[in-house]
């Protein structure tokens, strides 16, 4: 393992204190580019690189995870082959960057303009941060996921900006007439002691290069800071407020309709043939019906009308990939494959905590639907969606329409949430296959109720823990996990192929390796092994907020508790004793002081809390539930209410947070995940199909599911460097809900979401036809 | 193709588009208004929640034909001229406490949120924690808190 580690690039520790400024900083390398205004760039990866050093945890086995994570692998993979990625500085004084990564929400633009801003000084709203097309020559290094994009960027980001500045700053001393040295900038003004001044717009055009040359460069301490690490508000804030921010489906591509598909009645079944196309084809605003892989195509002059076609197609549909499956099906599949506990020699005294706990289908659709805008003509296709992995994209639709990569152009547009489903392409594929065959753009989207039951879905799982204690300490703790095939043929895969022979990992499948890169244990439990094995490859899967994080970290926070309480200790208090280290203990003690750990409450509420490490950050999350009667049997029309979460307190460092406000909103939005996904977010598999198909079915958190209490705490800094957000805060969230859930009624819970064994809450739509028909009683519900 | 009539944002605006078409889709797809978004077509997710006469309403659960020639469609793009500046103050309060996450539930929720302070003034109080808790609108990134906290804050400007 250490020769694997060792054999890494290293980076010299920017995170390291200089005790004398200046003295073996580390010279950063970019580009100056040729180009008609001063354009900059530097490689991705390059400058981002360098890993921990590593080192053992005191007691248990020393996890892969501390010494080469999940994140490492991401940001080592793109070392040696990544391209350039480029800021210009433009005539008009602003600058510009186009992120070969996705925005969906989770604030990338944004922490991206900082970086720039803090490097260049200049303020940032002149900073325009676009999203990149496809770029092959990237690589690996156009992956969204795994909450890496701030920790890949970070570096080469700022190099780029710091280099740009200098150049502007050597043309300003030329033009002022004054030592470089002697210059001071401002908002994007250079200013000499003489007293004369120059906007950069002014210099941009004389700063640019008339050949590429590299340059090396310094990056700015963290003291001088004046961007990183403040509280700033979204750069599309405004064009979010005024519906004026611009999603796939609101682009006018001419002749691109809208186009839906009618999809079969069970998970992934096939077209046999299809009764009524001339007739669907004569319908209004009809112009054009197929059939595809996934299931037959209409195009219409509005969504509208495509519903109309989809509803009145007359489909003879063959079996999919989970005909007859059910809940329980799955449930003694994944059982079956449970790889055994070895229960290891005990202690004479030792006592044995034993749980399995099921973790139910769940869907990670975002509120945009999967969707893409395709163009595709005989030699040529573009296409437009919001994707995480675009150049897996490209090559993917290539392969599919018989093009070169290089005839088909992938346009990454601002995304509406992912969790997960934007890593893959599904729309973006579908539309391309839909244009070919009907031979006009199309405009895809997918109805809610596909979504749903056609959709990803975050994998069942269920999680079996074996753990030992004698005389107040835990000796031994066995997870293993058992889960649905995960898949990740989004370009994860691709990266890990890339990447194993470096990695320390033998010969693990691509499931199998991801799982011990990013499953951290916070806790010191013994002799401590945890396992992944997948069964059944005949779903639509991916990772969702977190991959397996949430599950496993929620039945290890539940063994703690049962753990703490045979043991006569205090729930924290056994945490606190077990806790490996003081970034860790820092956020615990934060929330279980700050959340008051141990008041008193009324009999049916409780407190539950947990903390969970990764991404090269931790979070701690305490949550208050109340259970009672009154609020359990509340009733909210066509809702799912149950257990309401009054109150959570979270605490969170991610060694240096870019934007506090954004990371705030980041660990706000994985509460309320984690909520979702404890009590009340769940798929139920019936004969091959998912019976959910709408909002109202599939209970994601709602505001009358809210803690009305929430209270967020951003640690102050803890290293040089950020960490990743995204996902970090759902499986801590998860954890402490579920805890508090467990101490309000005094009932460990083994089933999630909880209410997944209760009667159904809603009454399921019909699968044929596929989708439903709009409501026509809007104005009666207007308020 | 029949014709329909009514007032688009404080401009009358007619559409040929069959009877049954739902409205969203008329504003979308023929009319190329897109600040209301589609989330579910089943009036349950309420991303395209827009006015109709000043009250909140879901146009994909409303067919063309069921639009009078004197209704006027408030969709967000409209909605800063119903008080006569460049952003309403739920807009306003929306950008102070930072709301939006990836934005797509977004014109749906201030919307809804404009809505929801003028009924509860309509019965002479206004807003509360428990009205809050009925807002039916999803937002899948979780702003849930910051949406609670700006309906409150803007519900102080107007």
């Amino acid at each position: 393992m250490m020769d694997g580690h060792n054999r890494l690039p290293q980076e010299q520790d920017e995170a390291a204190p200089h005790p004398h400024a200046g003295v073996g900083r580390r010279r950063f390398l970019g580009y100056l580019l040729a180009a008609p205004t001063l354009a900059v760039a530097v490689q991705l990866g390059e400058a981002a690189a360098g890993t921990a050093p590593a080192h053992a945890a005191p007691a248990s086995l020393p996890e892969l995870t501390r010494l080469f994570d999940f994140n490492d692998m991401l940001t080592d993979a793109a070392l040696p082959t990544s391209g350039l990625i480029t800021i210009q500085v433009h005539a008009d004084g602003t600058a510009s960057f186009a992120l070969p990564r996705a925005e969906v929400g989770q604030g990338i633009t944004t922490s991206t303009a900082m970086l720039i801003a803090e490097e260049l000084d200049l303020p940032l709203e002149k900073i325009r941060v676009t999203l990149a097309d496809a770029r092959p020559e990237l690589l690996f290094n156009q992956l969204t996921g795994g909450s890496n994009a701030t920790i890949s960027t970070y570096t080469p980001v700022r190099v780029a900006a710091a280099i740009a500045r200098q150049r502007l700053l050597e043309v300003a001393a030329e033009v002022l007439d004054a030592e470089i040295s002697t210059l001071t900038v401002r908002a994007g003004v250079v200013t000499a002691p003489n007293g004369r001044s120059a906007a950069y717009g002014s210099l941009a055009e004389k700063a640019a290069s008339l050949k590429t040359v590299r340059v090396a460069t310094d990056l700015k301490p963290r003291s001088a800071f004046s961007v990183i690490g403040t509280p700033r508000n979204r750069v599309d804030a405004l064009a979010s407020v005024t519906g004026r921010k611009q999603f796939a489906m609101d682009l006018q591509v001419p002749g691109a309709f809208p186009a839906m598909v009618c999809r079969p009645p069970t998970v992934n079944g096939t077209v046999r043939s299809v009764q009524n196309v001339d007739a669907v084809r004569a319908m209004p605003g009809v112009t054009d019906v197929a059939v595809i892989s996934t299931g037959v195509a209409v195009r219409a002059r509005t969504f509208g009308q495509c519903i109309d076609a989809v509803r009145a197609l007359k489909v003879a549909w063959g079996p999919g990939t989970a005909e007859g499956e059910s809940d329980e099906t799955v449930l003694r599949e994944l059982k079956a494959a449970e790889v055994p506990l070895a229960v290891p020699p005990l202690h004479v005294l030792a006592k044995t905590v034993e749980a399995t706990f099921t973790f139910h289908f769940a869907s990670n659709s975002a509120l945009e639907p999967n969707c893409a805008v395709a163009d595709v003509r005989q030699d040529r296709a573009e296409i437009w969606a919001s994707l995480k992995s675009p150049i897996v994209a490209k090559e993917k639709i290539a392969a599919k329409l018989g093009l070169l990569p290089s005839a088909v152009t992938v346009h990454v547009t601002e995304g509406g949430g992912s969790f997960g489903r934007k890593l893959f392409f599904d729309a973006a594929l579908e539309a391309a296959e839909i244009s070919r065959a009907m031979g006009k753009p199309v405009k895809l989207m997918w109805h809610r109720t596909d979504e749903f039951r056609q959709g990803r879905t975050h994998p069942m799982a269920t999680s079996r823990i074996r753990a030992t204690h004698a005389l107040g300490k835990v000796l031994t703790y066995e997870q293993r996990h058992t889960s649905v095939s995960t898949d990740f043929g989004h370009g994860l895969g691709e990266i890990i192929t890339a990447s194993a022979a470096r990695l320390p990992v033998g010969d693990l499948a691509f499931s199998e390796t991801i799982f011990t890169l990013t499953q951290q244990t916070p806790y010191d439990l013994g002799l401590h092994t945890h396992f992944l094995n997948e069964v059944d490859k005949g779903f639509n899967t991916g990772s969702m907020r977190g991959i397996y994080s949430p599950n496993v970290r929620c039945a290890q926070e539940l063994v703690l508790d049962r753990l703490a309480d045979e043991m006569g200790k205090d729930r924290l208090g056994l945490r606190r004793q077990l806790i490996k280290d003081d970034r860790a203990r820092a956020v615990l003690d934060k929330v279980a002081e700050l959340g008051g750990w141990g008041r008193e409450l009324p009999s049916g509420m409780a407190q539950g809390i947990a903390v969970h490490p990764e991404y090269h950050g931790v979070v701690a999350v305490l949550a208050e539930i109340d259970c009672r009667p009154q609020t359990t049997g509340r009733h909210v029309p066509d809702a799912c209410t149950g257990p309401r979460v009054t109150r959570v307190v979270c605490a969170v460092d991610v060694g240096l947070a870019i934007n506090p406000k954004g990371l705030e909103a980041q660990m706000m939005g994985g509460i309320m995940d984690g909520i979702a996904i404890t009590l009340t977010s769940g798929l139920h598999l019936k004969d091959g199909a998912f019976l959910e198909g709408s909002w109202d079915n599939y209970f994601y958190t709602r505001q009358w599911n809210t803690p009305p209490e929430l209270d967020i705490v951003v640690m102050p800094p803890s290293s040089e460097k950020p960490g990743g957000a995204g996902e970090l805060a759902v499986g801590a969230a998860a954890a402490a809900v579920a805890c508090a859930y467990g101490a309000a009624t005094g009932t460990m819970p083994t089933t999630f979401p909880v209410n997944h064994s209760g009667p159904l809450g809603f009454e399921p739509l019909p699968t044929v036809p596929p989708i439903p028909q709009s409501p026509t009683d809007g104005l009666d519900r207007a308020y | 193709m029949p014709e329909h009539t009514f007032i688009l944002n404080g401009k009358p605006v007619t559409v040929d588009v069959e009877d049954d078409v739902r409205l969203l889709w008329v504003l979308r797809d023929v009319l190329g208004v897109t600040g209301p978004k589609y989330g579910c077509g089943l009036g349950v997710c309420q991303a395209c929640t827009s006015h109709i006469n000043g009250k909140a309403f879901n146009p994909c659960s409303v067919p063309v034909k069921s639009i009078r020639p004197d209704d006027e469609i408030t969709t967000i793009e409209g909605l800063p001229a119903t008080v006569g500046k460049d952003l309403h103050p739920m807009q306003e309060a929306w950008l102070e406490h930072d709301v939006a996450q990836c934005g797509y539930c977004q014109p749906g929720q201030i919307m809804a949120a404009v809505a929801k302070v003028k009924q509860a003034r309509a019965t002479g109080r206004e807003i509360t924690e428990a009205d809050l808790d009925e807002i039916r609108n999803v937002c899948r990134c979780g702003t849930y808190h910051r949406i609670r906290e700006a309906i409150m804050a803007g519900a102080q400007h107007f």
